[in-house]
């Protein structure tokens, strides 16, 4: 035990991992998750830990904390926190060593806080289970929330968590996560179901502390961008081993690692848009979980694989500056061949036409109990032909109600929808068939968007028949047809969804939506549930299409890179008001409204850098109150007086095609915002 | 090769169907229930109980209905469950008493289960007003006690199995339709229901092919939990005379013919071993609810 204590002091790392196996038991045999992983975490160093859905990240923190499901099992290797071996300890020494050295923090905020128990006492609980009393440990948890920098930390603690925003939410759990001063700090993608500007935030305060209290940190995100701005040191997971690792910079400037690669490739960056360049895409899948692997894990899905890399296993290649490598030609890794999909011809968009949808004075009003909580205000805009429309804002800002008024699916309180110059009528119950055809949606999440118990087939032909009218051996045809425009191969006919990899479920969802040649298809989030690679995969066949069917796109997303990629313009919405609408480089580029420059600059990006954070304070008010004059007004940087508090600015052209809601002349914004992106 | 080139053109390259989840999980649920003891116990008790109400009288030692030996014979070698105050043999009659009981209830069941799913769906599909209006009118059915309905019904369309069927299965529908409506507005936010209104799907064909697949699992839970309780509320009846009318060899019947004998000591044999039967089938069955329970909710 002595020996224990010595070790602690004296360990120089907060984590070792030795070559650790994890398997899990699938119905009387092993299948190994986790394949001879080493790595370690200094004391105040941030490791960041990225790989793909299904490599085995959140297996690594579960073994870790010794939270393995029942049939998982550390096979062999030691795991040290801070010295001491977290894997011969017995219950109460683990507990222990739980409570006092390593906390973790998860994706879901919600779920970790328990939703009865007053805020509080649930802070104050860590603290007295430490052997604080009563009055002491209250006054410890507002201290902890105080250091969250939650405002008002008293009225935070009387609150339940459900009535705490997510990102409230997120840092009471990062509160009481410090609370015990712990040796090591593991955070499970901890912004992932944040927005952009409360991410930014979460990031900022989980930086802040760790520099002030030295704390170790495990991060665990599938996002580079968040890992390049928040670590030190990152390691690459794939398939259950690490491929890769090296200082922050060296990996995303410098991977020596095929697959690293390929990630930093595909996603979409340094303003690449749709009609100048495709995405690349990683081909194939991860291998099975358990899947035997002897040679390289990558091998399956690298273009630079030859027959040693798939009976040989590489060891890690050491280069200079403490970068590793797991890869045979690790010198090479950088000319691996570029997986890009075709090259095609959009058709540029011809807005002296008529458009072809068009909505004015859209308002929406929920009742909810005693108040009216005003979703869309005054919204109008219109897309033309073969046009994609980017929709960006934080949630709450009516993106969602937005494209669901259009759809029919809610009826606007006020305004109306035409398209081809005709008018909608308001729900899908007064709308035709033909209507029907023309306005289609492809949604967020694919497992919720289509039947879990029903057949691509029956999928695809139902919607077939409603939609184009197509029966029989026709609707036979088609739906193969429709299978091969969304390269999607003949075989998965009959699987059900739930056979279907989260990239396919989304291209039988992108089928449906064009079962009946719509013309305007509504992306709601719809590759923000996928993989980076698949996402480019899903991003290139939604331009490939629009390219054959001249179909326009109303693109929601809260990826701005993935809207810039994509869009032709692009409208900003907040709190129900279009902020400012115009060309998607425009719009980029600047002068912005002063929103849409805080929310580009919460951005994490894999480049780096770049712009300086323009910080918002606090969050989206509730639509339910909004505030006086410019709603804008309660967070905006660049408030200019009394005049946004008490005048609402109308939506006005400041320049061709490109219209702002602020007050400030754009001619001002552009020189202020010129200033701060000018290298100092 | 030509998975590269499959590539460049965009297409989702080879991964081989992933073994189907589904199926996976169809497969495990079998597994575990065949896995979990309660469950097969519950089975072999509930076969039990079914051959004998399939097969009757015509496979008892004796003839359950006829005099075969002296009146109120204590168990014996010969009689095992001793005979009744007609000199009936209560062995035989304990095992052909299933069938009353397994015909009615079963059906009762069945009758509340399909009711109950079309309003559940209705109300949970619609929500809003026609929610409102039928969620109502089934508590205000649900704060009357059952026996009280059951027992005034009965008495004034007179007793017989089909009676007996609809009075129960039309009590027994306002809880069904609660727990299929709340399953029903939980699969209501899942997006492919918006997808089917956006084709132009009318609301039966939502409610039927699109959610009532997704719903079965908790319906089949439902039925088997409400089957416990219909063998309860059968029993019931006909001790108090409004269920299963004689000379059927019913098990409440028997208990309600005997049990004034309890009262002059020594007969328990006539009333202990059709109690016995009633308990155990209800075991049975809810050995099976509690099993199907555990597997649907994981």
């Amino acid at each position: 035990m002595s020996e224990a204590l010595v070790q602690e002091v004296a360990a120089p790392y907060a984590l070792e991992l030795e070559d650790v196996d994890v398997v899990y038991r699938v119905r009387g045999t092993d299948r190994q998750v986790i394949r001879g992983v080493t790595l370690n975490v200094e004391r105040g160093e941030a490791y960041g830990l990225v790989g793909e859905s299904g490599c085995g990240k959140s297996t690594v923190a579960l073994a870790i904390v010794n939270y393995l499901p029942r049939n998982g099992r550390v096979r062999s290797g030691a795991i040290r926190i801070a010295g001491r071996d977290a894997m011969s300890l017995s219950g109460s020494e683990l507990r222990k060593l739980r409570s006092s050295a390593v906390s973790m923090v998860y994706q879901n905020p919600g779920a970790a806080l328990n939703p009865s128990i007053r805020v509080g006492r649930q802070v104050a609980e860590v603290f007295r289970v430490g052997g604080s009393s009563d009055p002491e440990a209250t006054d410890r948890a507002r201290e902890a929330l105080e250091r969250v920098q939650l405002a008002d930390p008293g009225s935070v603690m009387r609150r339940y968590p459900h009535q705490l925003s997510g990102g409230m939410q997120q840092r009471v759990v990062i509160a009481m996560a410090l609370a015990t001063d712990p040796a090591l700090l593991i955070l499970d993608e901890p912004t992932t179901g944040l927005d952009a500007t409360v991410e930014a935030e979460v990031l900022d305060l989980v930086a802040g502390l760790q520099a002030e209290l030295r704390t170790a940190v495990l991060f665990i995100s599938h996002n580079l961008g968040i890992i390049g701005k928040m670590c030190d040191r990152v390691g690459v997971l794939y398939a259950g081993s690490l491929v890769e690792e090296g200082e922050t910079d060296t990996i995303l400037t410098d991977p020596r690692h095929p697959y690293t690669v390929g990630l930093l490739r595909c996603v979409p960056r340094g303003g690449v848009r749709k009609d100048h360049g495709r995405l690349d895409t990683i081909p194939g899948f991860m291998p099975n979980l358990g899947e035997e692997l002897p040679g390289c894990v990558f091998a399956g899905r690298c273009s630079l694989a030859v027959d040693r890399c798939r009976t040989e296993a590489p060891e890690p290649h050491v280069l200079p500056r403490s970068h590793t490598s797991r890869c045979h030609f690790h010198d090479k890794a950088q000319s691996l061949p570029r997986e890009l999909a075709a090259d095609i011809a959009l058709v540029p968009v011809d807005r002296n036409a008529d458009p072809l949808l068009r909505f004015d004075g859209l308002g929406k009003v929920f009742k909810q109990q005693s108040h009216a909580v005003q979703a869309l205000v005054e919204v109008s805009g219109a897309i033309w032909p073969g046009e994609t429309l980017g929709l960006v804002g934080e949630s709450g800002s009516g993106k969602t109600t937005l494209a669901r008024t259009l759809l029919g699916l809610v009826a606007p309180t006020s305004g109306v929808v035409e398209l081809d110059e005709r008018e909608l009528a308001p729900t899908l119950k007064g709308r035709t068939p033909e209507d029907m055809r023309a306005l289609q949606i492809v949604f967020q999440n694919p497992d919720s968007a289509l039947n879990r118990r029903h057949s691509v087939r029956k999928i695809l032909r139902r919607s077939l028949k409603k939609l184009a009218g197509t029966t029989g051996s026709a609707a036979d045809a088609r739906t193969l047809e429709l299978m091969s425009s969304v390269r999607l191969a003949e075989r998965y006919v009959s699987a059900q969804p739930g056979q279907l990899s989260g990239g396919l479920k989304q291209r039988v969802a992108i089928a449906r939506a064009f079962a009946g040649e719509p013309q305007l298809v509504v992306c709601d989030e719809p590759t923000s549930a996928l993989d980076v690679s698949v996402q480019a995969a899903i991003l290139n066949l939604l331009v490939e299409l629009q390219a054959e069917r001249q179909v326009s796109y109303l693109f929601i997303s809260h990826d701005l890179g993935v809207v810039r990629y994509i869009s032709d313009r692009i409208a900003v919405l907040y709190l129900g008001r279009v902020m400012e609408v115009g060309p998607a480089e425009v719009v980029f580029d600047g002068p912005h409204h002063p929103y849409t420059e805080a929310l580009l600059s919460a951005v994490p990006t894999v480049d780096g850098g770049g712009r300086e954070r323009v910080r918002l304070v606090g969050e989206i008010p509730s639509a339910a109150e909004p505030p006086s004059g410019c709603v804008f007004h309660t967070r905006c940087p660049r408030r200019v007086g009394a005049i946004c508090d008490e005048v609402e600015p109308p939506l006005l052209e400041v320049e061709r095609e490109h219209q702002m809601r602020c007050h400030i002349p754009v001619e001002e914004l552009r020189s202020l915002q010129a200033k701060r992106t000018a290298p100092a | 090769m030509s998975a590269m080139t499959d590539d460049a053109a965009g297409f989702e390259p080879d991964a081989g169907l992933v073994p189907s989840e589904a199926t996976i999980a169809r497969r495990e649920m079998v597994r575990q229930l065949l896995r979990s003891k309660t469950f097969v116990l519950g089975n072999l008790i509930v076969a039990f109980w079914v051959f004998w109400a399939v097969t009757g009288s015509r496979l008892t030692p004796y003839d359950p209905l006829e005099q075969t030996a002296d009146i109120l014979v204590s168990p014996n070698s010969t009689f095992w469950f001793g005979t009744d105050q007609f000199g009936r043999d209560i062995f035989s009659r304990v095992l052909a008493g299933a069938t009353a009981t397994l015909t009615v209830a079963p059906l009762a069941t069945a009758l509340a289960i399909v009711c109950g799913t079309a309003i559940g769906l209705v109300t949970g599909y619609f929500r809003g007003v026609v929610d409102e209006t039928i969620s109502r009118i089934l508590d205000a059915v649900l704060a009357l006690p059952l026996i009280v309905i059951a027992v005034t019904v009965l008495t004034a369309l007179g007793s017989s199995n089909a009676t007996l069927i609809a009075v129960i299965g039309l009590v027994f529908t306002p809880p069904v339709a609660r727990t299929v409506r709340a399953t029903v507005l939980g699969e209501r936010q899942l997006d492919y229901i918006q997808a089917a209104q956006l084709r132009g799907e009318r609301a039966p064909y939502i409610m039927f092919v699109e959610i009532l697949p997704n719903i079965m699992g908790p319906i089949v839970v439902e039925a088997t939990v409400r089957l416990g309780y219909a063998i309860f509320a059968i029993a019931g009846l006909t001790f108090l005379g409004f269920g299963v009318q004689p000379p059927s060899p019913d098990w409440s019947l028997q208990i309600s013919e005997n049990y004034t004998l309890l009262t002059a000591g020594t007969y328990w044999w006539t009333v202990l071993f059709a109690g016995l039967a009633i308990a155990t089938l209800v075991i049975g069955v809810n050995f099976i609810a509690d099993a199907l329970q555990h597997v649907v909710d994981e």
